[in-house]
């Protein structure tokens, strides 16, 4: 499930400027891009990720997180952890950024048509999940229920609030969220997200669950979902290893035989079942 | 287990054990239950009705009963002087709630607090504790399947504990 | 010209001088063994003087000792610690230099492209057959490595078929060896009968042919095809080591958690020795460094290795934290996970880990501990 990537050259990263930097949480903030010099626009599937250079500092993975339906614009959200990221958030309107890629697979949104959609989203995770939304959004009468629960550490740490807020008024998309701790004014459920999996009707036997966040997250996650009656075949995992070239050759993103990079990031979680259950893999 | 549906209530349903019965039977907490156990514990049970922002327990509060909820949110928490009430879970429509009723000293340890309307089908835990002891097979019965309402629970806390949005797991630990 | 792929000549004396001056005439740099700092190396040499002539070595693990040999043979070794990965797969690669100009915009000034010009002279099969495998990883995927395949592209390979096997050898039992039959330009095998000193030099390509023209030289006859076949098939029953392959992949792959992983990992030492001379291995990092300035960046690839601690870092910690998990890593890689990847084993059965490990792990040592116990009556 493989797209090819647009970019002429994989080994060199492309100037885009930041049209935008918008601060989504006290630690997490959206890029919004826009090629340089007249190019068209960015095409990618859902799921995929870019390679950003910082120029002096570095360059990090990070999936796009934008919709794949409307290309002019490249959105990246992410958390500022390291000195490449921090120096992202530091960025201006109009400061340059190097992309690489796309790279990686993407969500079977296409192959889910005429199912039940199941979004597990466990905090930064709804970021690379939200461009599948926006596709699955965009042909809504194609699927069946589309529902999306989302953990969340603190109600301040929701990302796309009044996004998720348009989606559940115009488009039925059910929203569930959870978070880990909150005070009484947080009126919502609070526990971890996989709490929410047994609470919310769909059909297991007709339902695609894509899944998205920490590892630990992912595997009771699954447990869950498999708990209901969903075949493994029909979850479908994001995950992350280190990676220095995005493309398959450093060697440094692999996963048992998998390379993250080019045989994921979005797995069937039938390929990757047995190399989660083990330690240091 | 999978979540249960209660059917559509109304306004009007406060019946007494003999309605219950059936729904009781067909809920998955008690599915399995000999006829004559299923009776007792139905014997035991009634509706109860909170309004939004009052409290089903209190902390330190003796524990004679528990809960299957049938509509609505209980926030359980815990109270601090600094910081009010923190949630530490909330609880809904289907779920088990409360079993301080089966360990000693039968206390609350939580607040239990109505977000919205609730309303519950309760189990006096007081009579069920004497009848446990005459009956143990009744006993072990329900002991096996708080003891996996329990094991659940203490699941999703430790994930909770482990704060993995935060993605620091280990911040403030010193790594050799 | 006449000369054809297929077909095979007699060198003399003279022979081997007259073809090392048709490599450098034809504008190659020849890289070949040659003795130095205590081992027969690869490096760029200037003349055939230069190549180890009665020399060879003796391997074992941990150990490698150079020897006097009792005649002049010039290809009468195994391999050493380097390998033709060193030129195809350069260490050390500046892939571009950012020049950052306002606004954090960067113009790049992309690296040398150019490929040099390498003939590997006197290479072994287990070489040639890791060139293969390296061909597979960087050109047999959607993209191809430009670095790599632009030096491969140039790459002019002189393979001496082997006749002799040492203690650290286990090519027959990987099929690399200790003779191919094709995917070289020339194929020589160093012969001593009855007092001459001979090549028989196979052409395997045109580009070989034509560097034939020049040298002076008989036609092989059969008699000497054979005695050369003969020569590489004693060889093989020399071989220092072995390593069954049959069920080695699954077994590797069922058994993650077994306690051997910790076993071995009281013994190594996470030096990257074995990643380092290894022939297959492909690792790389990339760094992205600048000046005091701030203003020009530069961006290396460079050998890495998952041997590493922090091969594997992500969100603040590493995911392969134990000794036994690199080496879990290497060795499944190596011999098991290669194979889903690129239908093949990562290893050409070299034996380079084994002799250049300084604690003298031996790979298939290790491997047999993973393999069930072949049913042969009572063991």
């Amino acid at each position: 499930m493989s797209a090819v990537a647009s970019s002429p050259d994989p080994m060199f990263p492309r100037p885009y400027r930041v049209h935008r930097v918008t601060k989504e949480t006290s630690d997490t903030f959206t890029l919004e891009l826009l090629p340089e010099a007249g190019h068209a626009g960015f095409a990618f599937a859902a799921g995929q990720f870019n390679m950003l250079y910082v120029c002096g500092i570095g360059e990090v993975p990070i999936s796009i997180s934008g919709d794949p339906g409307v290309p002019q614009a490249l959105v990246h959200t992410t958390r500022a952890v390291g000195a490449v990221t921090k120096g992202m958030e530091e960025l201006k309107k109009g400061d340059s950024i190097g992309i690489r890629g796309p790279f990686g697979t993407n969500w079977p949104v296409a192959e889910a048509e005429g199912n039940d959609v199941v979004f597990v989203a466990g905090g930064i995770g709804l970021a690379p999940l939200r461009p599948a939304l926006y596709q699955v959004l965009a042909s809504r009468e194609r699927f069946g229920r589309v529902v999306l629960l989302y953990g969340a550490r603190t109600p301040e740490d929701i990302l796309y609030r009044k996004q998720l807020k348009e989606w559940r008024a115009d488009l039925g998309l059910e929203v569930h969220v959870s978070v880990d701790r909150a005070t009484r004014d947080w009126r919502g459920n609070v526990g971890v997200v996989t709490t929410l999996i047994p609470r919310v009707p769909f059909d297991p036997y007709n339902t695609v669950a894509m899944v998205c966040g920490p590892e630990v997250m992912i595997r009771y996650t699954v447990m869950e979902l498999e708990r209901r009656g969903v075949a493994q075949e029909n979850i479908h995992v994001s995950l992350e290893r280190n990676m220095k070239c995005g493309i398959g050759f450093c060697g440094h993103c692999q996963h048992g035989p998998n390379f993250v990079c080019k045989d994921g990031p979005v797995f069937p979680f039938s390929r990757v079942r047995d190399l989660m259950n083990q330690r240091e893999v | 287990m999978t979540k249960f549906f209660f059917p559509d209530l109304g306004e009007t349903m406060f019946d007494g054990p003999t309605t219950l019965e059936p729904i009781l039977a067909e809920h998955p907490f008690l599915k399995g239950m000999k006829k004559e156990h299923l009776a007792l514990i139905t014997g035991c049970a009634s509706n109860v009705k909170w309004d939004a922002g009052t409290y089903l327990f209190r902390e330190g509060q003796g524990a004679d009963q528990f809960y299957i909820v049938r509509q609505g949110t209980i926030a359980i928490e815990a109270f601090s002087p600094a910081h009010g009430p923190l949630v530490l879970q909330t609880v809904g429509e289907g779920d088990i709630l409360g079993w301080a009723w089966l360990v000693p000293p039968y206390r609350w340890h939580f607040d239990g607090h109505a977000t919205d309307l609730v309303r519950a089908i309760a189990f006096d835990g007081k009579c069920l504790r004497t009848k446990c002891e005459k009956d143990h097979e009744l006993g072990y019965e329900l002991l096996k399947r708080f003891s996996e309402i329990m094991s659940q629970r203490l699941d999703v806390t430790r994930m909770q504990l482990l704060d993995l949005y935060d993605d620091m797991p280990t911040k403030g630990i010193r790594r050799k | 010209m006449g000369l054809e792929t297929g077909t095979a000549y007699i060198l003399g004396a003279d022979g081997l001088s007259a073809l090392f001056q048709a490599i450098v005439d034809s504008g190659h740099t020849v890289v070949a063994p040659t003795a130095r700092d205590g081992a027969i190396a690869l490096r760029e040499v200037g003349s055939p003087d230069d190549l180890p002539a009665g020399l060879t070595d003796e391997q074992a693990p941990g150990s490698y000792r150079l020897k006097e040999r009792s005649d002049r043979a010039v290809f009468g070794h195994t391999v050493g610690p380097d390998s033709p990965k060193r030129w195809l797969h350069p260490p050390d690669f500046l892939r571009f230099r950012a020049h950052r100009g306002e606004k954090s915009g960067f113009t790049l000034e992309k690296g040398d492209p150019s490929a040099p010009k390498i003939a590997f002279l006197g290479i072994k099969p287990c070489d040639l057959a890791a060139i293969g495998r390296q061909d597979r990883v960087f050109l047999g995927g959607p993209f191809a490595e430009p670095v790599y395949a632009a030096r491969r592209q140039e790459a002019l390979v002189v393979v001496a078929q082997c006749t002799e096997a040492h203690g650290t050898c286990f090519c027959a039992s990987m099929g690399t060896g200790p003779r191919v039959e094709a995917g070289f330009d020339l194929a020589v095998t160093e012969l001593f009968r009855e007092g001459r000193h001979e090549l028989v030099v196979e052409v395997g390509s045109e580009r070989g042919a034509a560097l034939l023209t020049g040298v002076p030289k008989k036609t092989a006859s059969s008699g000497d095809l054979a005695a050369a076949k003969g020569a590489s098939a004693k060889a093989a029953t020399e071989m220092g080591r072995s390593l069954e392959t049959t069920g080695l992949k699954e077994a590797l792959q069922a058994k993650a958690e077994s306690p051997r992983w910790e076993d071995v990992e009281r013994r190594c030492l996470s030096c990257a020795n074995c990643t380092l001379v290894c022939p297959t291995c492909f690792c790389s990092t990339i760094e992205d460094t600048t000046d005091l300035t701030g203003r020009v960046s530069e961006r290396w690839r460079r050998w890495d290795s998952c041997f590493t601690l922090d091969f594997s870092y992500i969100h603040g910690g590493s995911v392969r934290r134990t000794g036994a998990s690199r080496y879990r890593q290497w060795l499944t890689h190596k011999l098991a996970s290669w194979i889903d990847q690129f239908g093949e084993s990562g290893c050409v059965g070299c034996g380079r880990c084994i002799t250049w490990c300084p604690v003298g792990i031996d790979l298939t040592a290790e491997a047999r501990a993973f393999q069930p116990a072949p049913a042969r009556g009572k063991e």
